[in-house]
């Protein structure tokens, strides 16, 4: 959810500063934010992706394998469903995504009150204040309803036990509630700012020409948010393809009811470490990798991401 | 390109297999120019200087601090020896004991493996098929081999070690005895006038009666990840026999597991079999007071009864009987739960002293007699953990024989293979137990997942 990298490299490129002695040491400091990033990437990002596209091409001996552990992992009993799962999952999350943070950010931002926007974006916020996994625990206890401060809604709607809650049916949408509630209140304080941003006199002369509220948001506001529209989309879509902890988490509070191979991360994990075999989880993650890849070209292509406004 | 990089990299917990194991090496790897040259991820651990002895090859010794991995129930195991050991140094680490096939244990030796260090000396676990992986893994070391005299290794129960054995080789010490019996409320059965089934057929029968009598009462609990190891191992079902090395014959829809099939679907749907998880809070909040009987492992006793985080039943109460045969079985066979192992780790470089820890807390009175809450693997342990049951007075009668004989009456055809039994009833029927589905209906359902996950582990699966 850290925009500095992105914001940071997009500003430095296209200025020219007229003197040279200032450019230089405006690249200088630039070079100098961007060092640490570089560092970090390379050893957390480019360094295991390499190692994981080298896995994946190779066999166990470290001989060249082809498309070898790509189609031996296809073959897999729980590689078609976990890619059902996965689909599903990321479609109701995206569109509640896409849908609720544009939504609440609007009327964050509509709010007379300059204390009651502040105490609101504050606990959006808090959710994704918790470290990923310590928020997936409070859900456990959500959805139990023997413990769950919302025991008695879980009843109205006619589920008395944890394993009830947590049926095969129900895990995408409980899932793509946990994410949206870990993840979009970061979204939308960033919305809510990129809101802040569009220049009020843009909004005013729609006022004057006779736009209401809605026409506002409709015809300036969300137009205007595209772009950061499209920035969540390609995260939310990338997080969401290695959808892990929560099907995880919730596999060992259910001792393995629910969540067990849920995903394709979690198959990616069983390979490795069950059925001890790096190859095939590499092939998975490559897979993921090359996925999230080519969605972010479409989005960035079709959005015109880049260009200038 | 680096707005991508960050997309695919914006997860908290991505590709663990990879981002882990590469963390020390792949950065050397990027200096050195070249990332192939760190493909090989197997361990170089073994040491010139420790040499093969007691039948593996040790690592060089040292003194340092032993650390041993327990799950919580066996915590006081642990500082129970530290207390009698006041100069040893023990990092004990509590984790989840591998319990319900969760396959920590695997997952952290396989990434100890691939970085050479980090193995913890003793480890518990509550699985009984981890010697399926930990010995191809060259993580556990032999213990009848040098480390551990055979005056020792025979006082533990007939056949307690068979979940430790491969080929002669023994590889982990049985922590307790965790064979099927039938518990039942003395005196609940007393005043209704109940006689204590010793068949199937009369277990179904007084569980359709307490239905229709005494609704609300229990006979029995079908809801657990464990629950095939209770009634289909006892009822012999062929559902996992493990016939050689990597080999399994699954047939579930034969009948020694319709039969048990069909009573447990018959008394679910009475209602006078439980199909929540006796760990569950809703369990123990909706059928305290209200388990007439109850079928299952020896450690039941003092994890279910009599445990204040359980059914909390009072004093004077409970008690056990055989487990209930089929008519007509040659030879009385009942089922098993766990019953725990400890490993000990062929890596160690405190051997001695990881070698005195497992032999202790699996032998020593302090422990197994005085505050484990199952029988004791090691025979006079549990000789004397028997005589401080009888003593506290919590159990009608005496338990003893009973315990004893039903640890020499688990049926062998059920093994321990590396695929998770408890996993796999876990995914594969209980969602549809909880759908309203019978358990008959999803026995197909049950053969097919036990035999993808066991090709899954390089099985050879035949019906």
């Amino acid at each position: 959810m850290n925009l500095a990298p992105v914001t940071g490299s997009a500003s430095t490129r296209p200025r020219r500063a007229p003197r040279p002695i200032r450019a230089v040491r405006g690249l200088k400091a630039g070079h100098a934010f961007v060092a640490g990033y570089v560092v970090l990437l390379a050893a957390f990002g480019i360094v295991p992706s390499a190692y994981g596209i080298y896995f994946a091409f190779t066999n166990s001996a470290n001989y060249f394998a082809g498309l070898s552990n790509f189609t031996a992992a296809a073959r897999d009993f729980r590689y078609l469903p976990a890619v059902g799962h996965v689909a599903g999952y990321l479609v109701i999350w995206l569109v509640a995504l896409v849908v609720f943070v544009t939504a609440l950010a609007l009327v964050l931002h509509q709010l007379p009150a300059r204390r009651i926007g502040r105490l609101v974006r504050f606990l959006y916020y808090i959710p994704g204040a918790l470290a990923g996994a310590a928020s997936v625990m409070v859900w456990l206890f959500m959805l139990d309803p023997t413990v769950s401060p919302a025991s008695s809604f879980l009843r109205l709607l006619g589920y008395g036990t944890f394993g009830q809650v947590i049926e095969p049916g129900h895990l995408a949408v409980l899932f793509a509630m946990i994410a949206f509630w870990t993840g979009a209140g970061g979204w939308i304080v960033v919305m809510y700012g990129a809101l802040n941003n569009i220049p009020l006199d843009v909004i005013d002369a729609a006022r004057i020409d006779g736009a209401g509220r809605w026409q506002i948001a409709r015809r300036i506001q969300i137009p205007m948010l595209r772009k950061w529209i499209v920035y969540m989309v390609i995260l939310a879509f990338a997080t969401g393809t290695q959808l892990f902890v929560e099907p995880q988490l919730i596999s060992e509070a259910s001792l393995g009811v629910a969540g067990r191979d849920y995903s394709l991360n979690q198959l990616s994990y069983d390979f490795a470490f069950q059925n001890n075999n790096v190859n095939y989880a590499a092939a998975i993650s490559v897979e993921l990798l090359v996925v999230s890849l080519v969605v972010a070209a479409v989005f960035v292509t079709r959005s015109r991401f880049f260009d200038a406004d | 390109m680096a707005l991508v990089i960050r997309a695919v990299r914006g997860r908290r917990h991505p590709r663990p297999s990879i981002t882990r194991a590469v963390l020390a090496i792949g950065v050397a790897a990027l200096l050195a120019g070249t990332v192939a040259a760190c493909g090989n991820g197997s361990s170089g651990n073994a040491s010139s200087s420790g040499g093969t002895k007691d039948g593996f090859t040790q690592a060089p010794q040292s003194s340092g601090t032993l650390t041993v991995w327990v799950d919580s129930t066996r915590v006081p195991a642990a500082q129970a020896y530290k207390k009698a050991h006041p100069d040893v140094k023990l990092n004990i680490v509590t984790y989840d004991g591998d319990a319900n096939g969760s396959n920590t244990l695997q997952t952290k030796v396989d990434l100890y493996d691939r970085t050479g260090s980090g193995w913890p000396d003793v480890v518990f676990s509550a699985e009984n098929n981890e010697i399926s992986w930990a010995v191809n893994a060259g993580f556990t070391a032999p213990l009848n081999e040098g480390l551990i005299p055979s005056s020792t290794l025979n006082n533990f129960a007939t056949g307690s070690l068979a979940p430790c054995t491969v080929n002669g080789k023994v590889y982990c010490l049985r922590n307790d005895l965790a064979a099927d019996v039938l518990w039942y409320n003395a005196t609940l059965m007393e005043q209704w006038g109940y006689q204590v089934p010793t068949t199937w057929p009369q277990y179904e029968q007084l569980g359709l009666e307490v239905a229709k009598q005494h609704p609300g009462y229990l006979v029995g609990n079908a809801g657990d990840t464990f629950t095939p190891e209770i009634y289909m191992w006892a009822s012999q079902c062929q559902a996992n026999q493990i016939t050689g090395l990597r080999a399994v014959t699954v047939n579930v829809t034969s009948p020694s597991c319709t039969r048990m099939a069909s009573l447990l679907d018959t008394l679910i749907k009475v209602g006078s079999m439980s199909k929540l998880s006796v760990f569950s809070t809703a369990f123990d909040k909706k059928e305290k007071g209200k388990v007439l009987m109850l079928p299952g492992p020896a450690w039941f006793g003092g994890a279910v009864f009599d445990s204040s985080s359980g059914l909390n039943t009072p004093k004077g109460q409970i008690t056990v009987a055989p487990m209930p045969q089929w008519p007509g079985s040659a030879t009385p066979s009942t089922g098993d739960v766990g019953g725990g192992l400890w490993l000990l780790s062929a890596h160690s470089t405190h051997l001695a002293e990881a070698v005195n820890f497992i032999t202790w807390v699996t032998g020593n009175n302090a422990y197994q007699a005085d505050l484990a809450p199952g029988l004791p693997a090691y025979v006079p342990a549990a000789a004397a953990w028997l005589a401080n049951q009888a003593k506290s007075g919590y159990y009608v009668g005496n338990i003893t024989s009973t315990l004893q004989q039903a640890a020499g009456q688990v049926w062998s055809g059920w093994g321990y293979g590396q695929f998770s039994q408890e996993a796999i009833w876990a995914s594969a029927i209980d969602p549809g137990l909880t759908a309203g589905k019978t358990i008959t209906s999803m026995l197909p359902a049950w053969q097919s997942s036990i035999t993808q996950h066991a090709q899954a582990d390089g099985y050879r699966v035949s019906q």
